[in-house]
């Protein structure tokens, strides 16, 4: 299909804006029904913990209290479920010990719910918990992966032994990788940690449940990134209500990146008290509960080893991850740390034998699910830190030790995709343009001679790459299917044609600031011919739209995107066949432009807006045809998309203080085609934000008892606007093969791409000043590096 | 206790708690909801207005203290459908992914134009320390008010 009217690859001004600047935003907080409750949860103070009484006398007889339900009310319901199983390495199932609504007698981590309160304001609702009385026999702690799998480590879940919900690994048999090791002329060593993160979207998680009696029919506002998701969990797999008798509303949402795509606890108890108070109850959580009640992100102990032969070519790579899952599993949680991050091991190189190996873990923490990137961040990291460092060990120059090992270009067209020694195959990629483009914007030769001089001057200046891949357009079902997911992961489009000509789309795909309804809108104007005035896109609603599987993975633009199109093309072919009875002419012999059907060769032609009109006035009409001009389609993807990137820090290192200065920040990323480049760039900003807030500023913090110790905004430092110099962005595109809009993904790969290579930047100007330190745990704060600087100087 | 404020240009009394905050006086009382809470604790500014003109965390006022008092919330910087030359800066420069700071940022800034008309990009980087943004990575939103200060600086006055 020919692009019209040139609006695809434009800067469109979003058309959501308006009610966000003006403050007519609806998030669910913003929300009142009519006889509105509220909610308030009693959580665990505790790590670790056997409930030996709940005396609920006091807060029963609090103002405003409307009902109190502890864990023994919904001990007959199921449990949150898991969406995706991965399995041992000798074929059994992953552990998977049941998460309870409310706690069930034992709290396994600081959060953990154990009793809810309903009352007449949310105030009140929040007194009255406090009267709530839980006696609590305190357990053992454990906290670290690592240490969980050890023997005597203390139980999270009794029927787990060791705490090992799976170990799993991927790729060439490690033997074969082992010989390899053995054959290498250099080995680059690297024991790290990824440390634990919180999304801390600015939206706190909040639901609005209520119950309408007359319809026996439930309706659930959340905060959440996959509203059919929600449905089909919510209604079948936790409370056994009909589908159909429970709609799902995602309304705004304020940012999710990751942590509200799960299914939570809360959200089942609010939709089934709802019922039983037969009146609307409302949670939003306070920022506390947040940090201890959203999951959390990353957390890997890994060892991580990679062979070159004397000339820098990588002949293996061998990893061990510890990856912490919290105490129960998430929504995706298995799946994290194993196909969105052991898939990810051949990066951009040809490393030949490649073997990953990871031991999912319990521990009594919050939940550890996906954030932003999930499993491709900690893979890209283990990847780029191993070739920085690789270099400086080696003495090779990092961007030439990656044109070397690079996978040659390949379009997926004329070359066919690139097999990887770990199960995925990649569609497109032009790895050394993205690199060689990133140096010329840094001006690597002037940068070299700069920070030759600084270093005289004792000044450190430093320089870190990254050059990333990543997978996402989540996914082609059956090879989901076959890595454990437990459901479909193909998306919904429907275009509605409205007699007049005007367009209504509804999408499976849910925006939470990515701005779907302008870059949806733009392809729907530019392969109908029609101005975006005329266009609304529909998000959110279950009761909207036929299904869908939601935002997350960067697929919403390859997969839902692709799906609008699919249902576009349909609405053109129904068209000219409407348009050919009313031109009296053949079907065939008609195409569509420009918003009209002409019969080719002819000025014989008729307006989009006519033809609507005839389909739903079908006066003259095809006999054989039904009236009306409105299309659904399932899109299941032929294979995920790989944009890729290069990402290059330039940091300044105060000698004194280890204070670490950004002063540079470029980013080449190759998303495939772009709609949008204003929403793309803003994409890479945010990302490229949160990858390097993690590499310097942010960290969830656990001490020995199971408090995270830092959770409010005050402790845990998030990146501010003084952070940062203006980031230098640019694109390379090489399109996707496999879907007709050519596009990729823009939304993780900021994330992925940056963290390593700020702390590269910052290991390289410790090395420029003579301490040749391997790592630092990331945040890199200014005393971790001073104190990394007071080891002796090799000169 | 009783508390007259005036909000947005219109005047109210109403009877309210000791202890309500302002922030929910602004959602719960007066349903303006584009002022929105982020942290509870005052550092992540999404609910900043201006009260008697300066900028405030409406999260750590209570609503007995704002009596007697003129707020400005975001809803107010538009009256008349025409949109603050700030609002205009957001959507030109896409200074907004999620839009939750958005209106904070928007009341900080509104009022740090009027007394900064002509900053650079490290002034507006150091008025924006009081929020916290996820999406955006502030870039967009620097630019955004590097906009707005262009477009004040060719005599177009700042209204509000």
């Amino acid at each position: 299909m020919s692009t019209t009217n040139g609006m695809i690859g434009k800067s469109v001004k979003r058309v959501e804006d308006k009610r966000f600047i003006t403050g007519k935003g609806r998030y669910t907080d913003d929300i009142v029904l009519p006889l509105q409750t509220h909610a308030s949860f009693v959580r665990s103070p505790y790590a670790h913990a056997n409930i030996s009484g709940i005396d609920l006398e006091v807060a029963k007889t609090m103002p405003g209290v409307i009902a109190i339900y502890t864990g023994a009310d919904v001990a007959a319901i199921n449990g949150v479920p898991c969406g995706w199983q991965v399995n041992f390495k000798n074929g059994d199932t992953m552990k998977e010990p049941k998460h309870p609504l409310l706690a069930d007698g034992k709290v396994r981590h600081v959060g953990d719910p154990i009793v809810v309160v309903i009352a007449e304001t949310a105030a009140l609702a929040k007194d009255a918990a406090q009267m709530v009385m839980v006696d609590y026999e305190e357990l053992p702690v454990v906290i670290n992966a690592a240490e969980a799998v050890k023997t005597g480590a203390p139980l999270v879940h009794e029927d787990v032994p060791n705490n090992i919900c799976y170990d799993w690994a991927l790729g060439n048999p490690i033997a074969e990788v082992d010989q390899a090791m053995e054959e290498a002329a250099h080995i680059t060593t690297l024991e790290f940690v990824n440390q634990r993160l919180v999304a801390n979207p600015i939206e706190p998680r909040s639901y609005n449940a209520f119950y309408d009696e007359a319809n026996e029919k439930y309706t659930l506002y959340t905060s959440t990134q996959s509203p059919h998701l929600i449905r089909l969990l919510l209604s079948t797999f936790v409370l056994g209500i009909p589908e159909h008798k429970l709609r799902i509303v995602g309304p705004d949402v304020g940012g999710g990146f990751g942590s509200k795509g799960d299914h939570y606890a809360e959200e089942a108890v609010l939709t089934w008290a709802s019922k039983n108070i037969n009146r609307p109850v409302k949670w939003t959580a306070e920022r506390s509960e947040s940090f201890i009640s959203d999951v959390h992100g990353r957390d890997h102990v890994t060892k991580a080893e990679m062979g070159f032969d004397a000339e820098g070519k990588i002949l293996a790579l061998r990893v061990k991850t510890y990856a912490n899952l919290g105490a129960y599993l998430g929504t995706f949680g298995p799946a994290v740390p194993t196909y969105l991050y052991g898939t990810l091991m051949q990066g951009l190189y040809t490393t030949p034998k490649i073997n990953v190996d990871v031991t999912g873990v319990f521990t009594n923490t919050t939940t550890v699910d996906a954030y932003r990137g999930a499993g491709r961040p900690e893979a890209t990291y283990l990847l780029e830190r191993l070739m920085d460092l690789a270099a400086l060990e080696m003495g090779k120059d990092p961007a030439a030790l990656r044109m070397k090992n690079f996978v040659p270009p390949f379009d997926g067209v004329n070359q066919p995709g690139y097999q990887t020694q770990v199960a995925l195959l990649y569609d497109s990629g032009n790895y050394q343009g993205v690199l060689e483009k990133g140096l010329k914007m840094l001006g690597y030769e002037d940068f070299r001679r700069k920070q030759l001089e600084s270093a005289q001057n004792g000044t450190l200046l430093g320089v870190g790459f990254s050059t990333y891949i990543e997978a996402c357009g989540l996914a082609p079902s059956a090879l989901a299917g076959a890595l454990g997911a437990r459901a479909g992961l193909y998306e919904m489009g429907q275009v509605r044609v409205q007699p007049t000509g005007k367009v209504s789309v509804y999408t499976g795909s849910h925006a939470h600031g990515q701005g779907h309804e302008t870059t949806f809108a733009q392809i729907v104007a530019s392969k109908l011919g029609i101005p975006i005035a005329d266009i609304e896109i529909v998000h959110g609603d279950s009761d909207s739209m036929a299904f869908g599987m939601g935002t997350y993975g960067s697929r919403s633009l390859a997969v839902g995107g692709t799906a609008i199109v699919k249902s576009i093309e349909k609405i053109i072919e129904k068209g000219k066949k409407i348009a050919a009875h009313r031109l009296e002419a053949n079907a065939d012999d008609l195409e569509f432009d420009q918003g009209k059907f002409t019969v080719k060769g002819t000025d014989k032609s008729i307006s989009f807006g006519d033809v609507a009109l005839t389909a739903y006035v079908p006066h003259i009409y095809p006999a054989d045809l039904e009236p009306g001009l409105d299309f659904t389609s399932f899109y299941d993807p032929a294979n995920f998309t790989y944009p890729f990137g290069c990402h290059i820090a330039v940091v300044e290192v105060e000698k004194d203080t280890g204070k670490v200065a950004l002063q540079r920040f470029i980013a080449v990323d190759d998303v495939g085609n772009i709609i949008n480049p204003m929403i793309v760039e803003g994409q890479i900003h945010g990302g490229v934000a949160q990858g390097i807030g993690q590499a310097l500023f942010e960290g969830a913090e656990y001490d020995s008892n199971g408090q995270l110790t830092n959770a409010t905004y005050m402790d845990y430092c998030m990146p501010r606007a003084d952070d940062f110099p203006m980031f230098e962005t640019a694109n390379q595109i090489t399109p996707c093969p496999h879907n007709p809009l050519g596009v990729k993904g823009a939304g993780e790969a900021g994330t992925i791409g940056s963290t390593p290579a700020v702390v590269n930047a910052v290991i390289n100007a410790l090395w420029s000043g003579g301490h040749q330190v391997k790592d630092i745990r990331m945040p890199l704060t200014s005393e971790r590096v001073w104190r990394a600087m007071q080891a002796p100087v090799n000169e | 206790m009783q508390i007259r404020v005036k909000v947005n240009g219109i005047d109210y009394i109403h009877e309210v708690e000791p202890r309500l905050l302002l922030v929910h006086y602004l959602r719960d009382v007066l349903h303006l909801t584009g002022t929105h809470v982020g942290c509870d604790t005052s550092i992540c500014g999404a609910c900043t207005v201006q009260v008697n003109s300066k900028p405030t965390k409406s999260c750590t006022m209570f609503a007995v203290q704002a009596d007697g008092c003129e707020i400005l919330t975001v809803e107010g910087l538009a009256p008349n459908g025409e949109l603050h030359v700030l609002q205009e800066g957001f959507k030109e420069m896409h200074g907004l992914q999620c839009g939750f700071c958005t209106p904070g940022i928007l009341m900080t800034m509104t009022d740090y134009l009027k007394h900064n008309p002509e900053p650079s990009e490290e002034d507006i980087r150091h008025a924006l320390k009081g929020h916290l943004c996820r999406c955006t990575g502030y870039q967009n939103i620097v630019k955004s008010v590097q906009y707005a200060a262009a477009k004040i600086a060719n005599k177009e006055e700042v209204p509000a």
